[in-house]
């Protein structure tokens, strides 16, 4: 029971300190004792650890590269503006707080239903293919978007393709994306949000369905050789995945007053790929805590101006030498008890 | 289990080698039956005329040179890879469209030659994955953590220790599968086999890298869980004390051919036998 105790202290240790932080922030938001562009990054801070953890879950725990997860990211923000603009639209829904929700869910409904379509081909592929292929439907998903207008004119919604007259209110405008939103997103339901990918993601993990998920990457043919069904755990990791990332893209999307598709790029997907491998594969707190660290940065290193992202790609390299140093590892160690585990999870990466 | 559905009726056509059931396996149903079961990659036949009977509670001894084809017949029993000729049973239903996973949940559960075991995991958490499909408990109520969660682990966790327990492997069960010594890493993946609920175990190699002593103990352990499971065991093995000591019935193969099938005795003194493995010599004798 000692391994299974120790997971057990870390998940209580990361939802605790997460509890602690948000208590924290709420007192200093209403002393008004916090930056101004720290507080407008606290949303979008809460909408990428859920990305990173979700990716998390494809890449580490699952043990595929996929390369496309922004994708799904841009599905759930545009489902989830339209379904708030359609909701204060058609039925004069003004309660925030439920159209978020209800926002939020339709999101995550969308982009699962995207992941199932998309899972059935890709999860067919192995290795590096899988990875190319998942990065073109990234690209695709994105392109769609752009030539998507979505109105609403009473209770109905329009749509169409690549043709913006359409009676109503613009809800979604081809290339110019989403405007004149409604930021009804809170600090708060991005937190209820981060705690509820933790306890998806951490209680999948330790459960049969995360044990035949883990032992599908681990060894392919053993996992078939003992009856475990290998598309069907990939696709329930790939899913899952898809369903959080689209709350978060939902999140995000209503924390913004105008969105474009083109956010949703390669670039974005490469970007959480950065969050997920620095704080270590298949380690969920470490995604959390460089999901938080990797967005505030490229902020703090404003005043470098346009040598910004530069210093952000030093730094990154930086801290992949340190943290792979023998002597920055033993250091480790020696304040850490208990990173036993961890050094396992690299022997798997070699 | 199946004891009740015999097919007796089906006409009965002469077999075209000579197999051989235990006595005590006559009543019930074979638990394997291959006939003329083939594989060719490209025009190489790697296994060619493969038939072989296995009774209920057999323990039967596949051996023979290097290369000979014997790991191949396993990737063929479990679906690994497609066999091109020939039709399986397994206690009387067709494998021709099973998949692996099919196979495995049908009855057949196997180890590797090169251990294949889930080595960032712990030895309880190999065992569990083995009780996949006999113990369930869906994705959700996993997530939120319903009662049936609870139940379901604390039933995997008792037959866990229950089954490591026939290799006096609970004291380990904490520990990490791939640090374990090697001899403990075969018997492990041995226990995650029968945590499959197999009717047929394959072992391949079971003994390979183990000592004189070790080898002893595992051969009375293969006997246990015959007796213990009522299952039918089939093994590779090159340790030629292990195979003769507890194998009822041994197949000898040859550049995927089947040379020679007997009892331990009729093939320590079979000349084709001896003339694989040593070559021609008159004075050979194993």
């Amino acid at each position: 029971m000692k391994t299974k105790k120790k997971r057990f202290m870390t998940n209580l240790i990361t939802y605790g300190v997460l509890i602690l932080l948000f208590i924290v922030l709420t007192i200093m938001i209403n002393n008004k004792s916090i930056s101004r562009t720290l507080k407008g990054q606290l949303i979008p801070i809460c909408s990428w650890i859920v990305m990173a953890v979700s990716l998390n879950l494809v890449v580490g725990i699952s043990g595929e590269l996929s390369l496309g997860h922004a994708g799904f990211m841009g599905i759930g923000a545009f489902t989830g503006i339209i379904t708030s603009g359609w909701l204060l639209n058609g039925f004069s829904m003004e309660d925030p707080t439920l159209r978020l929700v209800l926002a939020i869910i339709a999101g995550g409904l969308t982009a699962g239903i995207a992941g199932v379509l998309i899972g059935i081909p890709v999860l067919r592929l192995r290795g590096d293919y899988l990875a190319i292929v998942t990065l073109a439907f990234g690209e695709i998903i994105k392109n769609v978007m752009n030539c998507v207008y979505v109105s609403a004119e009473g209770t109905t919604l329009h749509w169409g393709f690549l043709n913006g007259n359409l009676p109503g209110t613009l809800l979604l405008n081809g290339p110019m994306g989403a405007v004149k939103v409604k930021t009804i997103a809170t600090f708060t339901a991005g937190f209820i949000l981060v705690m509820f990918s933790l306890v998806v993601v951490l209680n999948l993990i330790n459960s049969r369905s995360g044990r035949a998920i883990m032992a599908a990457r681990d060894n392919r043919i053993a996992a078939e050789a003992t009856g475990i069904n290998i598309t069907k755990y990939k696709m329930m990791a790939f899913v899952t995945a898809a369903v959080l990332a689209g709350m978060a893209g939902a999140l995000y999307g209503l924390s913004m007053a105008t969105l474009l598709p083109t956010k949703f790029s390669f670039n974005e997907s490469i970007n959480v790929l950065v969050f997920v491998v620095l704080g270590g594969i298949g380690n969920i707190p470490g995604s959390i805590i460089s999901a938080t660290a990797l967005t505030i940065l490229p902020e703090k290193l404003r005043f470098l101006q346009n040598y910004r992202m530069l210093a952000y790609a030093v730094l990154l390299i930086l801290v992949m030498l340190l943290s792979n140093n023998p002597m920055v590892k033993m250091l480790w160690r020696k304040l850490i008890p208990g990173r036993k585990r961890e050094q396992s999870g690299e022997e798997m990466r070699a | 289990m199946s004891e009740t559905k015999q097919k007796q009726q089906t006409p009965m056509v002469p077999y075209p080698s000579k197999s051989f059931v235990p006595e005590r396996d006559l009543g019930s149903m074979p638990v394997l039956e291959c006939s003329h079961l083939g594989i060719e990659f490209g025009g190489l036949k790697a296994v060619d005329d493969f038939s072989v009977i296995m009774g209920k509670t057999e323990i039967g001894g596949l051996i023979g040179p290097n290369g000979a084809g014997k790991t191949t017949v396993f990737n063929l029993l479990t679906k690994v890879y497609q066999p091109t000729h020939g039709t399986m049973m397994l206690e009387g239903r067709d494998m021709g469209s099973m998949t692996t996973v099919d196979v495995n949940k049908a009855g057949i559960a196997r180890t590797f030659q090169n251990i294949r075991l889930f080595s960032n995991m712990t030895v309880e958490e190999n065992v569990r994955i083995g009780l996949h499909n006999q113990i369930r408990c869906g994705m959700f109520s996993g997530i939120l953590r319903l009662p049936r969660y609870w139940k379901a682990e604390k039933q995997q966790h008792e037959k866990t220790l229950e089954l490591l327990n026939i290799f006096d492997m609970a004291g380990m069960a904490d520990e990490r599968a791939g640090s374990l010594p090697y001899g403990a890493q075969r018997r492990l993946e041995i226990v995650r086999a029968l945590a499959t609920n197999p009717k047929l175990l394959l072992l391949d190699e079971p003994a390979a890298g183990m000592n004189p002593h070790e080898t002893e103990e595992l051969m009375e352990n293969i006997t246990k869980i015959r007796d213990q499971f009522q299952i039918a065991i089939l093994l590779i093995e090159h340790d030629m004390s292990l195979v003769m000591g507890i194998c009822e019935d041994i197949c000898v193969l040859n550049f995927g051919k089947i040379i020679a099938k007997g009892t331990p005795e009729e093939i320590q003194n079979n000349p084709v036998v001896i003339e694989a493995y040593l070559g021609k010599q008159k004075e050979a004798k194993a």
